[in-house]
């Protein structure tokens, strides 16, 4: 019998699933802002049915008690985190909030399904980082300088990278981080966004050639160490988020090529120079050949999509356990094994639409530095989620990252969210920006008005005219104020 | 984003073509999960003859029943202790129920196991029967296939074992000096002696456009740089042509053409037929060896020529390049498996006949053809001469140590040879004379045809 409901409720989840990704994708589509906001709290109606149905299964399926505990806190995490980030920011992206607790709550299922203990390890962490990020905002709006700190980025980025390197050479790149109080800290997480924040106010600086090619000297260095550190996912990373920006900044399609093809001849250079990444490229091309030199790996995971098929295993049915690092860098195929493929793509797709609503915002801010931030945060994510995916079914050599938010792993998981904290931080000075802006429009209105007005009674009486103040002389001073502080910004 | 669509693209690429070759692989730990779910199905051969049948015991266990006891031991293989054989290799189809939905979702319902898919084989009963009779007692093999479709309708390897009871034997199967559990059909690797000499005979064929012309007076052995190689007994043949050559198997007149051969050449056609390189194979096997270079010998050259020196072969790879040359040179893609069924019958998977690689050009393939009639109407297999089927054929005696007494005897030969029926490769260990390969052949043959 609890086969029958294990059954029947992975295809309930998958329906769930379909649904809410659907609705991701739909909500581009409509202008309403109530109708959005139906769609919107449909979709926490969906994320928290599969959440529900998982942990009934789970629990029928292990008699274990704790599940159902956790299930409740899980709730209560979610619940709260929806409702702090929209009460807190009436602004934020709801699609973006919602999004992020749908993945943080794939995640949660499918680490609780592999490992209890690490699941409820997830869970401390995502918590203290989720009331993190929602500081997060605030310290956007109230830095205005933050496009100044230039030479802080570039000295901070540079010392992030000298751990990396320390810790590369002291466990022979077998390890990327450290770890503190149980909790592991991989210093090239944070490499992202410094290194983020360091090219967007180097480009605001100043797009001369010179600067260019300081900047992109910086960027090769980074990508330099993180190869040598054997971290190949961030080397990549860097390289793409880099390009992007550089494209963004100076539109010009001719860098982007130029950098295209530094990075084909680096690739061929560290093929042949590293024997770390010659291993990766040959396991890539045959894991089976190649399977008791690494290969393993890869074609664990192959295994365990394949036998998954359209629809799954079920939750508990699976062996997701035989893929290495199943919970960390291979949790895409343990969710394709265990929830089948369609999730599995459902899943992936939930992540573009997180990548179209951050160029979204990115396109809409006119500061070139919070751009610039927001593209590079933006492609710095979405490349992460492109490389994982890509490595764990073979579309391309596997090089090692986690899924955002969906993986095991305390620094991937507090640099993800923040990373989402400051495009929503950005999001919101946006609205803020726009709000400055129709008031202008409808200052200028009113001053053109009350001019004429005052004009004609000044034809008429010569007295000094007195108008309706419906919003009161000190707040339109206040509104001018910020208006001016928004251009300085820009 | 074009990349992500690319990428789901690709991964339902995936799911869609790959994905069913990839998780049939010995590696993939999951299928045995499978086995709480469902009895293992049956494997039959190409008649429905039940060579592998699992019983469900009271107690809901499973037994596993082989009932040709180990006729099938290597081919079908064994299904505890570990996997072997089609056991292996299909474990996932045995593992995997397409019984009609209703039905599965009863047992669902009932906490009862689905009933796996049936793997039909190639495999036919009488014609294993027959080359395991023939081979009795002897340590040895034999390939029998269908060259015109690449079906493999028997494999034997001797020393066997009893399949069932491969649990309780472990011990003494893993132990024994025989290495009975080793499938010596595709995984034995053996000197191929003078059936190599079809490989030498292609190779002086290509090099040399005139072949017909060729001559050479055999005076029973030959002598250069030192080494002198005998014929065998010391056979004197006199004065040979090319035919001649191959069908007395002239070690002479084949050392003579050997030294006369390019190397590099050589090594081109011999990896041609696949020496060297990986085999078409739905089972385990070993990659034969062709090792001569150009820094071989005089002595090397003339071993290698005549099939010695160190050069080695599986009785399958033999059966497989004959098959070439019974096909026009086409080497069909070989396989065991026919179908997959579900448990009642209706076909869920076919496996149909597909060109494989064209080992050499159709007229060689005649050529070598031609010749091989020769070698059974008054040559060294002309034990096989006189029957209502025509046959054709190469014989083969292969020295493996010191001990002179002891030769491996091998024959590779076909049936009905203007359009052959059956391909079949044969190696007796360590025969003393009595055991000839070429006479196992002929049982099979006679078991097929009469």
């Amino acid at each position: 019998m609890v086969n029958i409901i294990v059954e029947v409720s992975k295809y309930l989840m998958i329906i769930l699933m379909t649904v809410y990704t659907y609705l991701c994708f739909s909500i581009f589509g409509f202008s309403d802002p109530d109708r959005k906001q139906r769609l919107l709290r449909k979709q926490n109606v969906l994320m928290f049915a599969i959440q529900l149905v998982a942990y009934m299964v789970m629990y029928l399926q292990t008699e274990d008690i704790r599940m159902l505990g956790f299930y409740l806190m899980q709730v209560v995490l979610f619940g709260a985190t929806i409702l702090l980030y929209t009460n807190i920011y009436p602004k934020v992206s709801r699609l973006v909030v919602n999004n992020m607790c749908m993945l943080l709550c794939i995640g949660m299922i499918m680490l609780t399904r592999l490992d209890y203990e690490n699941a409820v390890k997830q869970y401390v962490i995502a918590a203290g980082a989720i009331a993190l990020s929602l500081v997060v905002p605030v310290i956007i709006r109230k830095f205005k300088l933050l496009s100044e700190w230039r030479t802080f980025y570039g000295v901070a980025g540079l010392f992030s990278l000298a751990i990396v390197v320390v810790i590369g050479q002291v466990s022979y790149g077998a390890m990327l981080g450290f770890s503190i109080g149980g909790i592991s800290v991989q210093p090239s997480e944070v490499v992202k966004i410094i290194f983020v924040f360091f090219v967007a106010s180097s480009f605001k600086k100043s797009l001369e050639f010179r600067n260019i090619v300081i900047t992109t000297a910086v960027a090769a260095f980074h990508v330099l160490i993180l190869v040598i550190s054997r971290d190949l996912g961030a080397a990549l990373i860097i390289f793409i988020v880099y390009l992007a920006m550089l494209y963004v900044a100076t539109r010009q399609p001719l860098y982007v090529l130029a950098g295209l093809g530094a990075g084909s001849v680096a690739s061929v250079a560290a093929y042949y120079l590293f024997s770390h990444v010659r291993t990766r490229v040959i396991v890539w091309r045959d894991p089976f050949a190649a399977y008791d030199n690494g290969g393993y790996q890869v074609a664990q995971s192959l295994f365990a999509i394949g036998t998954g098929g359209w629809f799954g295993m079920g939750l508990f049915q699976g062996e997701p356990d035989t893929i290495p690092v199943a919970s960390e860098d291979f949790i895409f195929s343990a969710i394709a094994e265990e929830m089948g493929i369609i999730f599995a793509l459902c899943l992936i797709l939930v992540c573009v639409s997180v990548y179209i609503m951050f160029l979204n915002i990115a396109m809409q801010l006119r500061s070139m530095f919070y751009k610039l931030v927001a593209l590079g945060l933006g492609t710095c994510y979405i490349f992460q989620v492109f490389l994982t995916i890509g490595g764990v079914t073979k579309f391309i050599p596997s090089t090692g990252v986690t899924l955002p938010l969906v993986s095991y792993g305390g620094s991937s998981l507090v640099s993800t969210l923040i990373m989402f904290a400051i495009i929503q931080g950005l999001y919101i000075l946006r609205e803020d920006e726009e709000e400055t802006i129709e008031r202008k429009k409808k200052e200028r209105l009113r001053a053109k008005r009350s001019g004429q007005e005052a004009k004609a009674r000044a034809g008429n009486a010569g007295n000094v005219p007195e108008r309706p103040k419906r919003s009161g002389q000190k707040g339109q001073e206040k509104g001018q104020r910020k208006a001016r502080k928004e251009q300085r910004i820009r | 984003m074009a990349l992500f669509l690319v990428m789901m693209g690709y991964i339902v690429y995936f799911q869609v073509v790959q994905s069913r070759d990839i998780i049939r692989s010995s590696y993939n730990a999951r299928q045995d999960s499978y086995a709480d779910r469902v009895v293992r199905g049956d494997i039959v051969d190409r008649n429905g003859n039940v060579l592998a049948h699992s019983e469900v015991q009271a107690d809901g266990s499973e037994v596993r029943e082989y009932p040709y006891g180990s006729l099938f031991a290597h081919v079908v293989g064994y299904s505890d202790q570990g996997k072997a054989g089609l056991e292996s290799e299909m474990n996932f189809e045995l593992l995997t129920s397409n019984a009609f939905f209703l039905e599965k979702l009863r047992n669902e319902f009932q906490d009862q196991k689905n009933t796996g898919d049936t793997v039909v084989t190639t495999l036919d009963v009488e014609l294993q029967q027959a080359a395991s009779d023939a081979l009795g007692g002897n340590k040895g093999a034999v390939v029998v296939m269908e060259p015109d479709t690449g079906k493999i309708l028997a494999m034997v390897s001797k020393p066997d074992f009893d399949p069932g009871a491969v649990s309780a034997n472990w011990e003494a199967l893993n132990s024994d000096p025989d290495s009975a559990l080793l499938n010596r059909a595709t995984q034995g690797q053996y000197a191929p002696g003078s059936a190599f000499k079809l490989v030498t005979a292609l190779e002086y064929m290509r090099e040399n456009p005139s072949y017909d012309s060729y001559s050479y007076t055999c005076t029973g052995a030959i002598e250069q740089d030192g080494t002198t190689i005998r014929c065998y007994n010391g056979h004197v043949h006199g004065t040979v042509n090319f035919r001649d050559s191959l069908a007395y198997s002239c070690n002479a007149s084949f050392c003579n053409i050997g030294l006369s051969l390019d190397i590099s050449s050589f090594r081109n056609t011999a990896e041609d037929l696949l020496f060297n390189s990986s085999l078409p194979s739905v089972l385990p096997y070993s990659k034969s060896s062709f090792a001569l270079d150009e820094s071989g010998s005089t002595a090397d050259r003339m071993m290698t020529a005549m099939g010695q020196g160190e050069t080695q072969v599986s009785p399958y790879h033999m059966a497989l390049i004959t098959s070439a040359i019974a096909n026009g040179g086409v080497l069909m893609e070989p396989y065991l498996v026919d179908s997959v069924t579900n448990y009642t019958g209706t076909e869920i998977d076919k496996n149909t006949p597909e060109e494989f690689q064209t080992l050499m050009t159709s007229q060689e393939a005649a050529a070598l053809k031609d010749y091989m009639t020769s070698v059974v109407q008054y040559g060294t297999a002309s034990a096989l001469s006189g029957q209502s089927y025509t046959a054709a054929g190469k014989t083969g005696t292969a020295e493996y140590s010191s001990d002179k007494e002891k030769d491996h005897s091998w024959f590779v030969g076909m049936s009905n040879v203007d359009n052959p029926d059956l391909v079949i490769s044969v190696i007796i260990e360590s025969a003393d004379g009595a055991a000839r390969a070429v006479d196992v052949a002929k049982q099979v043959f006679d078991s097929y045809y009469y």
